[in-house]
């Protein structure tokens, strides 16, 4: 436990460290990046400790908040997220210390590296607390310093927006956490989290799962309040997309695994609930990431569609666990954890390369890019490798995660009744995922150019633009390359196409643009947020400037107040 | 009930009454000066057999504060920000005088619905003191000018000090120079502020204040 705390301090320290030097803007990059690393290698060395001991892993001391002490602990749960976030953010700082090398001068590197040391430290407490209170301000420490780190290139409006998108849903998110543990603490009497209950499931039960499912689904990117991944991740320096993705948003699985353990038997429609949201995920983060011509917001989709098969996973261990079938919880919950380990790595990678190409290229459009494999042959591979494992495909990690998923919903095809079509839906959409995200990878530019080797590149006419001599295998662009599933799939995308209708002969300067807006955003997101505007509106004559008036409405709430308590 | 007690409450209360009515800062300030001395010397009444060393000091300071320098620096600020006398209440003085009997009635009502710890010194101290509070909130919410929001905001305070005189004894008076601390800060930070406003825009009128306002999406 000391290591974690030595390793805690030096995070902060380091980050801190970093910000007071910010005028010496190498020293400070590399103050914040080596402190970052050394935290990261404590942190792991005292996992290992833990691993070989696990009595000395706990701390509890009294502190002024009431009902419950600083109380911090590392159990296998515990250490199974730390081990991905000590990992890749030991990793994501040795890139980030390159990366952002080329903002000396533009940016203030101290701050972003203050913020991102910030981050991973209360990534860790998160993981460790156990308490509710320690536990949320740790998690708004990092809804906090991650909203900071969105905010990096705060000067442009997307960047801007992408932050008030983020900190909107992280505020709903903790509102609902901040309720579920006030009946958590009603239900056990103590702001310190209980230890794994046996009661049967009740209402109140239920009332917290939902609040859980609801606070740690928008951080985890769960479907419906998945809508600030998609904006947050391409605005984000790309070491801080590939911790955000990879690590941070596991903390909301970390949190709902947390709490499933405290509520004892589950019931069955918890489970249910969980597989449906993971399919939903799965299936729409997966076809939104193929409509997608901005590189990150694409990775960005493929982490919503990864959580969803995360939710599957454990939605299936879940229903194990209420229908007492021992095999179903172990396929379940391992298959889901391991693929919370695996895809820290892979997208982590994914989103490393992602931010090398843009870097080099200066575009995260996809259309625009192509032929990579060939000017950065590393980067390439490398891509390609995250690409593939990302889909599942055998060899890599991402299969055997995959393929307990598999495993454990057709044990659950020999259950009985509703249970049958629920695993053969998982099944289904497993394979439905894994087949799209196969096409996704080949759309990264980089099979195309291995189909190119051995081949001629051939000089033709300069007029005809590359026409003279088409051939099947040619795609135009990217996009051009998922047409069809995406034209299969419009029902659901809503693609707008944009351009003239050509109708002459000779048609004027024309062009063509589509863009997928996103869903759930468009139906759900963007009406709800106008209802409420246009009743805040008809509020704005409260607020009229008068001072006097002001001061009599404070007036009138104190006496009304006065009244009420007489 | 003891006379000289309720001889003060009773002033404190006609005094309120007089300062709604008063249509001149200069007599507005001077009557809150007035009544800053009265409440002032409220412990002393109180404890008269059992003076304490601290209590007297209270009591000085507080006199020496409400009736000596916060009117003189009031004063000041009226003359040097060149403000015109009249007081310009929102809806006249009759109004403002009819609010402030009812706003005693609710005190009434309200104090009488009140539990105590002690037995009561005086029936009246309760409500006159809420009243007290009550009418510094009613100048601050209708008077124009941000000066005569400084003279309620020390009438809210006389009210708060009486309560606390009458109620609390002496365990109120550290809450108590808090609050004069508070008070006396605030009166400095808009003497000056008074000065720069009148500077910069030509009067002090805090309803053309609100052009300062935040801007609201019109549509």
């Amino acid at each position: 436990m000391n290591i974690v705390f030595c390793s805690l301090t030096i995070f902060i320290m380091s980050g801190l460290l970093a910000l007071s030097l910010n005028r010496f803007v190498k020293l400070a990059n590399y103050i914040g990046a080596i402190g970052a690393v050394c935290a990261c290698v404590l942190g792991l060395s005292s996992l290992f400790i833990v691993y070989n001991s696990p009595g000395c892993a706990e701390l509890s001391i009294p502190w002024f908040v009431p009902d419950g002490s600083l109380s911090v602990a590392i159990d296998s749960l515990g250490a199974l997220f730390l081990f991905p976030i000590f990992i890749l953010s030991a990793l994501a700082a040795l890139y980030g210390a390159e990366y952002l090398r080329h903002y000396y001068g533009k940016k203030n590197i101290g701050s972003a590296w203050f913020f991102f040391n910030l981050l991973i430290a209360s990534m860790v407490l998160v993981v460790i607390s156990r308490n509710a209170i320690l536990f949320l301000l740790a998690w708004e420490m990092m809804s906090m310093s991650s909203f900071f780190l969105v905010l990096f290139e705060g000067e442009k409006k997307e960047a801007a927006q992408a932050g008030l998108i983020y900190l909107i849903a992280a505020q709903i998110g903790t509102l609902f956490l901040l309720a579920m543990f006030i009946l958590l603490s009603k239900d056990s009497g103590s702001f310190d989290f209980p230890g794994s209950q046996i009661t049967a499931p009740g209402f109140l039960h239920s009332i917290i799962f939902l609040c859980a499912l609801i606070g740690f689904g928008t951080k985890a990117g769960f479907m419906p309040m998945h809508i600030w991944l998609p904006e947050a991740h391409p605005a984000a320096p790309s070491h801080v997309s590939a911790v955000m993705s990879g690590v941070m948003i596991k903390t909301g699985i970390y949190g709902l695994l947390r709490v499933i353990n405290f509520l004892g038997t589950p019931c069955v429609w918890w489970g249910w609930l969980l597989i449906f949201i993971g399919i939903v995920s799965g299936i729409f983060g997966i076809l939104f990431a193929l409509a997608q011509q901005d590189l990150k917001r694409l990775l960005a989709y493929s982490s919503i569609e990864n959580i969803g098969i995360i939710s599957m996973g454990i939605g299936l261990g879940v229903l194990g666990m209420s229908m007492n079938n021992p095999t179903l919880i172990v396929l379940g919950f391992a298959g889901g954890l391991l693929h919370v380990i695996n895809h820290a790595f892979f997208k982590g990678l994914l989103f490393l390369g992602a931010g090398v190409i843009l870097h080099e290229t200066g575009t995260r459009k996809i259309d625009l890019l192509g032929g990579l494999l060939k000017k950065m042959p590393v980067t390439g591979f490398c891509f390609l490798v995250g690409a593939a494992a990302i889909c599942g495909l055998p060899v890599l990690n991402g299969f055997i995660s995959e393929f307990l998923i598999y495993f454990a919903s057709l044990k659950g095809i020999f259950g009985s009744g509703i249970t049958v079509f629920v695993c053969l839906g998982i099944i289904a959409s497993l394979a439905l995922i894994g087949c799209l995200a196969t096409v996704l990878i080949l759309l990264i530019a980089a099979l195309r150019q291995m189909l190119l080797k051995g081949r001629r590149v051939e000089r033709v006419l300069t007029w005809d633009c590359g026409y003279a001599k088409p051939e099947a295998r040619m795609q135009y662009t990217a996009s051009s390359y998922v047409q069809p599933i995406a034209d299969f799939f419009r029902g659901i995308l809503r693609t707008q196409k944009h351009g003239p209708k050509i109708s002459e002969y000779f048609p004027d300067v024309s062009f063509f643009k589509t863009e997928t807006a996103d869903l759930f955003s468009e139906t759900v997101f963007r009406p709800a947020l106008k209802f409420i505007h246009r009743l805040a509106e008809r509020l704005t004559g409260v607020q009229h400037g008068q001072l006097h008036l002001y001061i009599l409405y404070i007036l009138f709430t104190l006496i009304a107040l006065f009244i009420w308590k007489l | 009930m003891e006379m000289p007690i309720d001889f003060v409450i009773v002033t404190v209360l006609l005094m309120n009454l007089m300062m709604l009515s008063s249509s001149r800062i200069r007599t507005c300030i001077q009557i809150a000066a007035v009544q800053g001395i009265l409440v002032g010397f409220m412990p002393v009444i109180i404890d008269i057999h059992s003076i304490l060393p601290g209590i007297i000091i209270i009591s000085f300071f507080s006199i020496i504060l409400k009736g000596m320098i916060f009117p003189g620096l009031l004063f000041r600020a009226l003359r040097e920000a060149n403000i015109r006398k009249e007081v310009e209440p929102l809806g006249g003085y009759p109004l403002s005088l009819l609010m402030g009997v009812l706003m005693f009635a609710l005190s009434f009502w309200l104090t009488s619905r009140l539990e105590y710890a002690q037995p009561l010194i005086s029936y009246l101290a309760a409500p006159v003191s809420f009243a007290t509070f009550f009418t510094g909130a009613l100048i601050i919410v209708s008077r124009m000018k941000a000066i005569t929001q400084v003279i309620g905001y020390l009438v809210l305070e006389n009210g708060i000090f009486l309560f606390g005189a009458v109620f609390l004894g002496a365990q109120s008076f550290l809450v108590e120079l808090a609050i004069l601390l508070d008070i006396f800060v605030a009166v400095f930070v808009m003497g000056i502020a008074i000065f720069h406003i009148s500077r910069e825009f030509d009067h002090i009128d805090t309803h053309k204040l609100s052009e300062l306002k935040d801007l609201i999406t019109k549509k």
